[in-house]
C-alpha cells in the first residue's frame, strides 16, 4: 500500500465522510482517539518525556563543552610547539598534565589548615612550573608563567566536561529524573563558566591582560617609572610618594602570567616597619551582581582577595597584630570579563581607583603616614 | 589576532533526530499533495490535511535550521584586541592590533616625531554592546 492511500484511508476518503461512533466524522473521530491515547499516555510517562528532553539538553550542551575541550587542548599544545619549541611531542604530557589533581588538607581538626593548604599550593605551583619546563624548554620566565596558566585553563575545561558527562552518563543509567534535573538546572552558569575558559585560553596563550589584573593594573600605574624591589615570591613593592604620605605599592611581578604571594608581600612590609602603617588599601576585581555595571567602583572595607584563602588569612593576621585599619576598593566585573582579555571598560575604571585611593588615603590618613596599597590579581600582560 | 572564529566543528547531529524531521517533513509534503489532488472535493479533511502538511512542513524545516544554527555557534571566538602606543614626551599616539609580546609598559621603538622611546600604555578589547534590557527598577 502506497504512502498517499494510508493516509487516504486514514482521512477516510476514499469511502466518502464516514460517520463516526459519536456521530462525528471518522476524522473527527481519530483525533479524540488520538487525544485520549496521548493523554493516558503522558500521564504515565510524561515525567519520562521531560527526562529525555532534559537530558537532550545536556547532551547538546555536553558536545559543546567537548568541542571547547578539545579546543583548549589544541591550543595548548599549539602554543607550548610555538614558544617552548620542544624536542619530543608534548600533547601525551600535555594530556596527561590536564588529569592532574590537587588533595586538599584533613579538615578535622582545623587548626594550622592554613600552613597545610599553604604547603600544598606550593608543592603543587612547582610541580606545574616543572612540567612547564619539560614542555616548553625555549620559553623565558613570562612565557612559562603565561604557558601554566594556558594549561590550568584548559585543565580546568577538562574538569567541567568530565563532571558534566559522569552526571549525564549517571542519568542516562539510573534514569533518574532528579540527578538529569540538578545538572540541567546548573548548566547555564557551568556553560557561561566554560565559555569564559575557552576566551580566557587564547588570552593566557597570547599573553594578553585579562579582567582580573585590574587590580595588579592600578598598582603598576601607581609604580611605573619607580624603582621596583622583590618582596615575596613573584610580588614586587616600590615605595612612592603620594599625597604627602609615603605608599608601598605591591603588586605580582609580571608581565608574565602569575598572582604572587600578596599576603607575604604585605606581611613583610608591616614587619620592616615594625607595625607602623596607618592604613591597608587593597584593589581587586569582583563579581558583580547581574544589573550592576561593569567596571563600577565600590569601596569597603576587608582583605579584597580571592583564591584559596591563605593570603588573605595572613593579611588579617598580621592587621590584627599590629590593629591596623583594612580598606578596600573593588571593581566590578562578571566571570566571563574577569578570565578574557580586558575590556575597555574596566580599563577605563583604572584612573577613577587611583582618584578613589587618593581620597581614602586623605580621609583616613595624616600626612607623613606610611601606606599600603595593594594591587591583586593576575598580572599577565602588565609590567610594571 | 583576528575577530574571525578560530575554527568551526565537524558536523554532529544525531542519526535519530535527522530520521525524525525527514520523515515528518516527508510524511507532511505526502499530506499536502495528497490535500491538492483532492481540493475539489472540498471536504472537511481536505482542509485537516493541509493544515497538518503545513504545520508538519514549517516544524520540521524550523526544527532543522535551529540544529544547523547550533552548530554553527559552536565556535571559539577569538575578540580583537587593540594595543595603544604613546610617546610620554610629544604625545603622539598610535593605535595597531595586539602583537604576541605586548605588554602594558613595555618599551618599544623610537617616537617617529621626537626620537624619544614609545611605551605601550593600554590594551584591551571593545564590545559593542547590545541594547540593554529595560528594567522598571
Amino acid at each position: 500500500m502506497s504512502l498517499l492511500s494510508i493516509i487516504a484511508s486514514i482521512a477516510g476518503l476514499q469511502n466518502g465522510i464516514a460517520q463516526g461512533p459519536f456521530g462525528d466524522t471518522s476524522i473527527n473521530w481519530i483525533l479524540n482517539v488520538l487525544f485520549y491515547v496521548i493523554f493516558v499516555v503522558f500521564i504515565f510517562y510524561g515525567q519520562r518525556f521531560q527526562m529525555y528532553v532534559m537530558l537532550r539538553e545536556v547532551e547538546g550542551s555536553l558536545y559543546k563543552l567537548k568541542y571547547i575541550r578539545e579546543e583548549g587542548r589544541k591550543i595548548a599544545v599549539e602554543t607550548i610547539k610555538e614558544i617552548g619549541k620542544p624536542q619530543s611531542d608534548p600533547a601525551a604530557r600535555v594530556d596527561r598534565f590536564l588529569e592532574y589533581f590537587t588533595i586538599g588538607p584533613q579538615s578535622l581538626d582545623p587548626a594550622g589548615i592554613v600552613w597545610k593548604l599553604e604547603h600544598i599550593l606550593d608543592v603543587r605551583d612547582i610541580r606545574f612550573k616543572d612540567e612547564v619546563k619539560l614542555m616548553a624548554p625555549a620559553a623565558d620566565e613570562t612565557q612559562a608563567n603565561n604557558l601554566e596558566n594556558t594549561l590550568e585553563a584548559a585543565m580546568a575545561l577538562n574538569f567541567i566536561y568530565k563532571v558534566i558527562r559522569h552526571y549525564y552518563l549517571l542519568g542516562k543509567k539510573t534514569l533518574s529524573l532528579y540527578v538529569i534535573m540538578q545538572i540541567q538546572m546548573i548548566l547555564p552558569m557551568v556553560m557561561r563558566e566554560a565559555e569564559a575558559y575557552a576566551s580566557a585560553l587564547k588570552a593566557f596563550a597570547y599573553g594578553q591582560p585579562i579582567g582580573d589584573g585590574a587590580g595588579a593594573l592600578v598598582a603598576a600605574k601607581l609604580m611605573h617609572g619607580q624603582e621596583t624591589r622583590k618582596i615575596a615570591k613573584d610580588c614586587v613593592v616600590a615605595t612612592i610618594p603620594f599625597e604627602g604620605r609615603t605608599a608601598y605599592v605591591i603588586k605580582a611581578e609580571g608581565p608574565g602570567g602569575d598572582v604572587g604571594k600578596p599576603g607575604d608581600a604585605v606581611k613583610a612590609i608591616i614587619e620592616e616597619n615594625e607595625g607602623k602603617i596607618a592604613s591597608v588599601i587593597m584593589i581587586d576585581a569582583a563579581l558583580k551582581l547581574e544589573g550592576e555595571e561593569l567596571g563600577e567602583l565600590a569601596e569597603g572595607v576587608g582583605a579584597a582577595i580571592g583564591g584559596p584563602g591563605v593570603d588573605q588569612y595572613k593579611i588579617e593576621d598580621e592587621l590584627v597584630k599590629y590593629h591596623i585599619p583594612i580598606n578596600a576598593v573593588i571593581i566590578k566585573e562578571d566571570i566571563g570579563d574577569a578570565v578574557s582579555p580586558m575590556r575597555k571598560e574596566i580599563f577605563d575604571s583604572i584612573d577613577k581607583v587611583i582618584e578613589r585611593i587618593k581620597q581614602v588615603i586623605l580621609e583616613r590618613t595624616k600626612e607623613g603616614d606610611k601606606v599600603i596599597i595593594a594591587g591583586i590579581g593576575n598580572t599577565i600582560g602588565i609590567g610594571q | 589576532m583576528s575577530g574571525t572564529p578560530s575554527s568551526t566543528t565537524k558536523t554532529r547531529i544525531s542519526s535519530f533526530v535527522l530520521v525524525v524531521i525527514f520523515v515528518t517533513l516527508a510524511l507532511s509534503l505526502a499530506a499536502l499533495i495528497f490535500a491538492v489532488s483532492v481540493l475539489d472535493q472540498n471536504t472537511e479533511a481536505t482542509w485537516i490535511l493541509l493544515l497538518l502538511g503545513f504545520l508538519g512542513v514549517t516544524l520540521s524545516t524550523y526544527v532543522l535550521f535551529q540544529t544547523r544554527r547550533r552548530l554553527s555557534k559552536l565556535r571559539i571566538v577569538v575578540p580583537p584586541v587593540t594595543t595603544t602606543i604613546e610617546c610620554k614626551k610629544c604625545g603622539f599616539k598610535n593605535v595597531r592590533e595586539f602583537q604576541r609580546g605586548d605588554y602594558i609598559f613595555k618599551e618599544l621603538e623610537p617616537c617617529q616625531k621626537c626620537n624619544d622611546k614609545m611605551l605601550i600604555t593600554a590594551i584591551y578589547r571593545e564590545v559593542k554592546e547590545k541594547q540593554k534590557e529595560r528594567f522598571p527598577v
